[in-house]
This record gives C-alpha cells, structure tokens and sequence, in this order.
C-alpha cells in the first residue's frame, strides 16, 4: 500500500458490494405494524383515515405496553419507520419520509422508547456517576468512556462463537448482525452535519474508513456482505428483517433515533465510542470461530478488518469525537454517556438472549429461516 | 517541521506538518498525514488505511498495529508525554 494510499484506485465497477436494494416490507407483527403497513400502501394524500387510525392505535398500544424495547409490535413499526430515512421500502412512495403525521406517529412511539432506554441506560451504568460540575478534557472523556466500556461484563457471545458455535449458529449470529451491519456506519453519519470543527473532522475520518477510504468493494458493509454469501445467506438489504427479535431490531433504532434527532447528537458519539470500544477483541474472536470451521481469510477479511480499524476509531472516538464535542458543548457530556451506557444495555440484553437460546439448544431467531438460508 | 516547532503541541503548526503522530494515553501511536511504513530493509508493510494505530505495548497479535490488547494488559504510560 504506503505510497498508493494518497490516491486510491479509481474502481469503476462495483462487483462485491451491489447498490442496497429497497427493503421488501416486513410480516407485521400486531394491529400497530399491520396499520402501518396499511397506510403505506396508500399515498400520503389519500390516506388521512387510516393514518388517524394508525395514530389512535399506536397511543393505545404504547400506554398499555410494559417492555417497549422487547415489544415485537412497537420495535418493527419503528424499524419500519425509520427505514423510510434510508433506502425505504418496496412499494412505499417516498414522499411519506417527510408526512408531518406520519412524524407524529414516529414521536408518538419514540418518546416511551427513549425513556425505556434511559432507563435501561441507567442501569447498566451501575454505580458510575459522572463528574458534575466540572468541564472534562476530551482526555477525561475518553478515560471515562474507556472505563465503561471495561465494565462491560455481560455474556459473551464473542467467546461461545470462538470455542463452540455450530454453523448453523454462526448464520444466526450472521442473520442478527446483517440487519445493521449491511448498512453499517450509516446511522452515525447523520451526525456530520450536526457537529463542527474537531468532533466532525474526527467523525468524518472514522465514517471514511468504514466506507471503505474511497474503495466500495472495502466498506464494511461490503466485506460483511461477503461473508454472508460465504455462508449461503441471502445479503440483500433486509431480508432477515423477519427472522430477528424485537431486541435485535431495537439495537438499530436505537442508532436511528440518536442519528436522526439532533438534539441527541451527543448520544450517537457516545454510541459509536462504546460501539468501537467493545469491538476489537470480539472480532477476533468471531473471526477465530469461522476460522475454527475451517473458512479461509476471505470470509473473515469482515472481523479481521474490525479488529485493526476499531483499535484506530476507538481512540478517535472517544478523544477527538465525544471528547471534543463534551469540550466544545459542555452540557452535552450526559448524553454522551447516554448513547454509551444505552448502547452496552441493548448489546447485553441482545447477547443474553442469544446465550440463553442457544445453551437451551433453541434458535435466537423467530422462525425458522428462509429458504435461501 | 521546523526546530522551532519541536515541543509542545501548541508550538506545532498542524497545516504545514507532514504528518502527526497522537501519544494515546495508555494505547497507541495514532499515526496521521503522510507516511510510509517500511520494514528494516525498506519493503513497505501492508496498510489498509490512511490513519493508523501503532502498537506501544508490544502485546498486539498484529503488530505493528494496535489491535486493543493494551487494555487487557493494563498497559500504562504513565503521566502523559505532552
């Protein structure tokens, strides 16, 4: 590489990493996706009926739920919502991004699964208080988030993948991953425009890298895409949607709704700190568990490259990124840590159900998976 | 870099330095800018991004990148360089 690096090779034609394809829309899983999935195969314009009905069924539902973050209903309805910021959806006319109604239902779910997450938040920073009062170095933010992420001591999934996931159990883990990881990186991006100066340089620089530095082919998406189709899996964007749980998809629309509300733009750094954090060891491990069935550099080129890129990012993100937006915005630093501590709580609980399924001889996923599986 | 910008980092002028390099307290080098890395007979070692993390604990598996075992070693560096 050295010298080639300033100049990357112009590739012109994408062969590893086709352009993600629109979502196809999901079974819904209640009365309130079933009326979602139902207003969106209307345009906004002639909608306004089931759109009110959506709305009286989404405040039923939310005021009776008890688990927002394990409620099926309430996280794929989310999911699906949000997803109208990214690729969309099959058949969804865009227009419906932007439906001031259809915002209204988004907040209407979003306000009690941001209280659930701070609460879940809270819990998982144990007895870690912040320093009150004081302004924090970007060094000091650092030390702290490095210190909770030392903490995290859940369940680990890393280890079981290393030592004993069968294969098929590796594809569950592959099938639980891939409804971020097809588009990694993404949900931190809408932060750029949100930040200035040190922590956006600093963002910017991470996001180049996980876009590949200029090389589709490279962006980890693309490498994670491989090594699904390594392992016979469908890696067309979505189409595991179905087979994962409410938690797996809450882990995302945790990242949307941080990325996508400005106000918590100091959560998504926190996020993507932690997120870099806890990744380098446990990549490798992951890649010691393909390697184990015998696979080749090829299919664990995904974890091999997270193993070196985190190691970079991680110190990045916790100094340049959270640590310079807390020096620049002071009264931001608590949802620093909110992103963090919120982002360790749906990891832990995410890998607390794949343990316990899989001691229990059961599958993590819903149902059995689909056929191309 | 010229001698008067040796020192501390308020002295450097980041605009006309080739390259820095980030003392991590108790992790890596973060190596950014432009550079080679080369082996001791001047063969270019394999590099997969423009900024890197070097290796200061000497217990990375991937050396002479950092892959974040500093902190299972309770690496220390003691009170910060700058």
């Amino acid at each position: 590489m050295g010298a080639a690096m300033g100049s990357p090779a112009f590739v012109p034609v994408i062969s590893a990493a086709e352009p993600r394809s629109t979502m196809k829309i999901p079974e819904s899983r209640g009365r309130v996706s079933s009326a979602l999935f139902n207003v969106l195969s209307q345009a906004p314009d002639a909608a306004g009926p089931d759109l009110d009905h959506l709305y009286r069924v989404v405040a039923g539902h939310v005021a009776g739920a008890g688990d927002i973050i394990g409620d099926e209903d309430i996280q794929l309805t989310l999911f699906c919502l949000y997803e109208l910021h990214y690729s969309g959806l099959d058949g969804v006319p865009d227009t419906w991004e932007w439906e001031p109604d259809l915002i209204k239902v988004r907040r209407l779910l979003e306000e009690p699964f941001e209280a659930a997450l701070r609460t879940a938040a809270h819990q998982a920073a144990g007895t870690f208080e912040p320093p009150a009062g004081i302004a924090m170095t970007s060094d000091a933010v650092a030390d702290v988030l490095f210190g909770l992420a030392a903490t995290d001591t859940g369940p680990s999934v890393s280890r079981y993948v290393a030592r004993k996931a069968s294969l098929a159990q590796l594809k569950e883990f592959l099938v639980h991953k891939s409804i971020y990881q097809l588009k990694e990186a993404d949900p931190h991006t809408w932060a750029i425009p949100r930040l200035s100066g040190r922590p956006k340089a600093a963002l910017v620089e991470i996001q180049a890298d996980e876009y590949g530095g200029g090389r589709p082919e490279r962006m980890h998406s693309a490498l994670f895409a491989r090594t699904m189709r390594g392992l016979g899996l469908d890696d067309s964007y979505g189409a595991y949607v179905d087979a994962v749980p409410a938690i797996s998809l809450a882990s995302v629309n945790l990242m949307s709704l941080c990325g996508l509300n400005r106000r918590l733009r100091g959560a998504i750094t926190g996020h993507l700190a932690i997120y870099e954090m806890t990744s380098s060891q446990p990549n490798r491990f992951y890649g010691n568990g393909f390697r184990r069935h015998g696979f080749g550099a090829d299919m664990t080129r995904y974890f091999d490259e997270h193993v070196e890129a985190d190691a970079v990012h991680e110190q990045i993100a916790g100094r340049d990124l959270a640590g310079g937006l807390v020096e620049a915005e002071p009264s931001l630093l608590a949802d620093v840590l909110f992103g963090a501590t919120a982002a360790m709580a749906l990891d832990s609980r995410l890998s607390a159900h794949l343990m316990s399924s899989w001691d229990a001889g059961r599958t993590s996923l819903r149902a059995s998976m689909p056929a191309a599986a | 870099m010229n001698p008067e910008q040796k020192g501390t980092g308020a002295d450097v002028d980041p605009e006309s330095a080739a390259g820095s390099i980030v003392v991590c307290p108790d992790g890596p080098l973060i190596v950014r800018g432009e550079f080679e890395i080369v082996t001791p007979s001047g063969d270019a070692v394999p590099r997969e991004r423009k900024t890197v993390a070097l290796c200061r604990c000497g217990a990375s598996a991937i050396k002479p990148y950092c892959d974040g075992t500093h902190k299972l070693v309770k690496f220390r560096t003691g009170p910060p360089a700058g």
